[in-house]
């Protein structure tokens, strides 16, 4: 007789809550008293990933510390957005810095509070993927390297959307922004630019790096919990769709980092001193055009052959990233699809 | 205050700025129609008694089971789940197992002794019901609830109808029927065994404010075949019946049922446990159109029951039966080929369908019969005021669970039938009172759910008697589910178009905008910062908020 002794609690850990949990299981954002680190009012778009993922992840720090907690913000969307003087979203100790100084504002931050004493007040620096992967990334390098005691989360919406969506170095190929226009032979972002800023996170061989995405609410409080367990230099790459600068829908925020996920275009995993210790199984397999389809910034690969071509490609970058990260259980569905071995494309 | 170099003004919270302000559409919380309660033919509430039941409320379940069916551990085991049919979870992995559900509810009821009390003052009024089936058990059950008095006359020695001397043993054992209608009289239901002959004389003679019948369909339809003396030939109900009381008839050791529907299947596989090596189902047209239920018919064969598809009987003898082999045409109808085959059978039995007896009828003013079934409004009064009458007499699905929900809906008429003011002759409140007048919610489609956020769970199946076991006893052929399963496949639940609080939209609104009101009590928007995104309704797996244009 097949009684099922397993534990099925109906939604388990998908949904942000869930009453049939023990307490202990529960989520941050489930909570009524959760911090709300980031206020109503801010002036964030409709549909805000970023507004979204700070407040993931700063309510879980608030939850980890015991409320002890220093924000360092970058310039960029979530600065502008949360700051207009005199008005501030913040509920909790933050301060701004330059657009390309927020991790050497926060290593100094620590640095004042070790001196201090103060070693039960931890320190998050933050920024866009701007701030972190192109001006800010020397000073980042610099806290890795040092083992500066600094949670540093990336928001990475995948171009420069407070100055109006220019390409940064974590842009996508393909992609268009006002400095990569879908125009010429090879519209939007060029192939083969770009850099991985977790890959080279990792190769600090600091203690703890992750990725996560809106879209995982359950994996990005445990990711934060977990960053706060250690001491030294954590870095945290969340994506964080734009509906103005991809052109999505606003309703569809969480739709598209989850098919971001569900793709291979985004690799949701969690590295310690360098090597990848887990990585987030694909559950519901999707191709790449799914993902593609929801963002006018790749409208034109549904225009022409040409763009067929390039979404082959993007496809074939998803498959490496499932083959590389081991994004697929054998078994589960999709999982039959072969990984291509072009090396050309990364991550 | 003292204010830093350069600094002019205080620091403000931005709650100052009401970016509700910016919505073109703003989130509204809604309650749909869910498939199974809309399919349930009893008129369950089959989703909120799955929600308690998921928490281990099962007491609290089951007396939402019991606002509607008062016959659980029945239905559990005999209906034929068109909730399940329409569950949506049926197109993400497997329906939920309601059903099941339902059975344990109704077995934990009988082991624990759990009762619905009768609250309502006695209102003085006295009804008749004619026919102890499932239609006039629920009638009392629900009439009794309203605090009207109730008398049940049948024929029969003891009250079941069909449920008692049709459905066999095996699929109802008759301990768990005894303890539910036990369950109703208890509640004050009177039950005289009692043959109702004139409808209107026995209404005169007891001083009844009131009737409600449900004398079901109790005579097998015969066909003409030419047979020898010596043929033996029965109906189906007649062979069940006498089953039932203990008396089977010798059938000999091969033998024929002639018709495709559920009670063929019953007749069947009741041979088998009679003893026949050999049962066979004649039916004149395909397996595909075949009016019994698909897990009817695989049983039967699981036990050894043979099919002959495309085949009537066109004369009987002893011993064998003259088949003729037909053929569908364009429509779909069986057309004879001429070609004719042997089948050795020692018994013929008839399940060509049931007649209503309806002479208790006879003479009365206003009643309509049409196809042999008497005509009802949508309350079920028939055509003479203050009768009523429902379940396999009217013109409707001839089910346990139809005769179940006509119950109910009859009682609601007659306790309004029995306030209303007759010279005013208010039917519209009649209409209201038996909830055909008011506007259903719209059907949550499986459309509006986001799927993602269910666990992965497949149905748990009811574990079977093994067949060659069964073949040769009447015992339940089908066991119950454990707690364990029984909670697991409530939690199956979707929760269809109605908001089961699992804080989705209160945790993915980027504005805060949704605020929690505490267990139980669901959520409230803040329209002072709503933006009006839409994620929230995007992102709920139940569908549960609807996005609705703002006046601008
Ligand atoms: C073999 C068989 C198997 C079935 N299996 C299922 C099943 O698995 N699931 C399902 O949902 N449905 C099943 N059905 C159908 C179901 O049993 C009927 O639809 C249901 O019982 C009808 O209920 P009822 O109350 O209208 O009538 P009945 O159940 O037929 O009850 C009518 C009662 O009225 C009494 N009566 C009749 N005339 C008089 C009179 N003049 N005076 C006094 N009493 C009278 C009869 O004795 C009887 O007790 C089955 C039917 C048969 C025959
Ligand atoms: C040194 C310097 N150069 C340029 C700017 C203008 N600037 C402000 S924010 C920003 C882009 C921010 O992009 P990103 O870090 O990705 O954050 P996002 O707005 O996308 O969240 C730029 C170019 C600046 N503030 N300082
Ligand atoms: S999932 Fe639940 S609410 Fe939806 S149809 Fe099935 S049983 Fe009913
Ligand atoms: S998610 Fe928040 S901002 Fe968006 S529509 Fe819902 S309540 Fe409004
Ligand atoms: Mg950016």
């Amino acid at each position: 007789m097949p009684t099922q002794p397993i534990k099925f609690y109906q939604v388990g850990s998908f949904a942000v809550g869930n009453r049939l949990l023990p307490d202990d299981q529960r989520s941050v954002q489930s909570e009524a008293a959760r911090t709300n680190a980031l206020n109503c009012g801010h002036r964030a778009c409709q549909g805000c990933g970023e507004a979204l993922g700070a407040r993931y992840a700063l309510d879980a720090a608030m939850r980890a510390t015991g409320g002890q907690l220093i924000a360092v913000n970058a310039t960029g969307c979530l600065e502008v957005f949360s700051t207009p003087y005199p008005e501030t979203s913040w509920q909790i100790p933050w301060i701004h810095s330059l657009f390309g100084n927020a991790p050497a504002v926060a290593t100094g931050i620590a640095a004042a509070l070790r001196a201090k004493g103060r070693t039960d007040v931890r320190v998050v620096g933050q920024g866009g993927d701007g701030g972190t992967v192109d001006i800010g990334f020397a000073c980042l390098s610099g806290m890795f390297e040092r083992n500066d005691d600094v949670l540093f989360i990336c928001y990475d919406n995948e171009a420069y959307m407070n100055t109006g969506v220019q390409r940064s170095a974590a842009t996508p190929p393909a992609a268009r922004t006002t400095t990569t226009p879908a125009v010429g032979p090879q519209p939007g972002n060029a192939f083969g630019q770009g850099k991985n800023a977790p890959l080279i996170a990792m190769a600090h061989e600091i203690g703890y790096v992750a990725t996560a995405t809106v879209a995982g609410l359950r994996d990005l409080e445990r990711k934060v919990s977990r960053a706060m367990e250690f001491r030294g230099a954590r870095y945290l790459h969340i994506l964080v769709p734009c509906p103005l600068g991809w052109g999505s829908a606003p309703a569809d925020t969480i739709k598209i980092a989850r098919l971001a996920e569900q793709t291979g275009l985004f690799p949701v995993f969690e590295a310690a001193a360098g090597e990848v210790v887990s990585v987030s199984k694909i559950r519901r397999k999707a191709p790449v055009e799914d993902y593609l389809r929801l963002q006018t910034r790749y409208a034109h690969l549904f225009k022409d052959a040409d763009g067929a071509a390039t979404i082959a490609r993007l496809q074939r970058m998803a498959d490496r990233n499932i083959a590389r990260f081991g994004l697929l259980d054998a078994g589960s569905p999709g999982a039959a699809q072969p990984a291509t071995t072009s090396g050309e494309e990364g991550a | 205050m003292d204010k830093p170099f350069a600094i002019t003004l205080d620091p403000g919270s931005s709650r100052a700025n009401k970016t509700g302000s910016w919505r073109t559409e703003r989130p509204v919380y809604v309650d749909l129609m869910p498939p199974c309660n809309h399919a349930c033919p009893a008129g369950e509430d089959v989703q909120q008694w799955l929600y308690r039941a998921e928490d281990g409320g099962y007491e609290s379940a089951w007396q939402q089971v019991m606002a509607a069916n008062p016959l659980p551990a029945v239905m559990g085991r005999v209906c034929y789940r068109p909730c399940e049919t329409a569950c949506n979870r049926g197109q993400l992995d497997a329906a939920v197992g309601i059903n099941s559900v339902e059975r344990f509810l109704g077995d934990q009821a009988i082991t624990a002794g759990w009762t619905v009390p009768v609250t309502a003052p006695d209102s003085g009024r006295h009804v008749l019901i004619v026919g102890a089936g499932p239609s006039g058990l629920s009638a009392a059950y629900h009439l009794r609830l309203l605090g009207h008095r109730v008398t049940i006359r049948d024929q029969a020695p003891r009250p079941g109808g069909m449920m008692r001397y049709g459905i066999p043993a095996y699929r109802l054992p008759r301990d768990v029927l005894d303890a539910e209608i036990d369950r109703i009289l208890a509640m004050g239901v009177t039950f005289e065994q009692a043959t109702v002959t004139d409808v209107r004389t026995a209404m005169a003679e007891g001083g009844f404010d009131a009737a409600f019948l449900a004398v079901g369909a109790q005579h097998g339809r015969r066909a003409y075949i030419p047979a020898g003396d010596s043929a033996r030939i029965l109906d189906a109900v007649t062979l069940l019946h006498a089953t039932a009381d203990g008396e089977p008839p010798q059938l000999g050791r091969r033998v024929a049922v002639y018709g495709g529907g559920n009670t063929a299947m019953d007749a069947a596989r009741t041979a088998r446990r009679l003893g026949a090596a050999d049962a066979v189902v004649v039916y004149r047209r395909t397996r595909d159109r075949m009016p019994a239920h698909d897990v009817e018919v695989e049983e039967a064969a699981d036990e050894g029951v043979r099919m002959m598809w495309l085949s009537t009987v066109a004369a009987a003898d002893q011993g064998k039966l003259r088949i003729e082999k037909m053929r569908l045409d364009e429509t779909g109808f069986p057309q004879p080929t001429g070609e004719f085959t042997e089948l050795a059978a020692d018994t013929l039995v008839l399940a060509l369908g049931q007649e209503s007896e309806l002479s208790l009828l006879d003479g009365v003013p206003g009643i309509t019969i049409s196809d042999g079934v008497v005509q009802v409004g949508p309350d079920l009064m028939t055509g003479h005021p203050g009768i009523f009458a429902g379940g396999d007499m009217v013109p409707a699905e001839r089910t346990v669970t139809v005769g179940i929900g006509h119950g109910q809906r009859a009682a609601r008429g007659i306790d309004a039938w029995l306030t209303e003011d007759h010279e005013q002759g208010n039917e519209a409140d009649r209409a209201s009172a038996v909830g055909t007048a008011a506007a259903e919610p719209r059907l949550a489609d499986f459309s509006r759910l986001n799927t993602w956020y269910y666990s992965d769970a497949p149905a748990t199946v009811r574990p079977q008697l093994d067949a060659a076991r069964r073949i040769s006893t009447f015992h339940e052929v089908t066991s119950g589910l454990s707690e364990t399963t029984a909670l697991f496949e409530a939690r199956r639940c979707l929760s269809c178009g109605n908001c089961f609080e699992c804080d989705n939209c209160y945790g993915v609104c980027p504005d805060n905008a949704v605020i929690k009101l505490g267990s139980g009590q669901r959520y409230q928007i803040d329209l002072d910062y709503c933006k009006g995104c839409g994620i929230c309704a995007a992102e709920c797996p139940c569908g549960a908020i609807d996005m609705i244009p703002e006046r601008i």
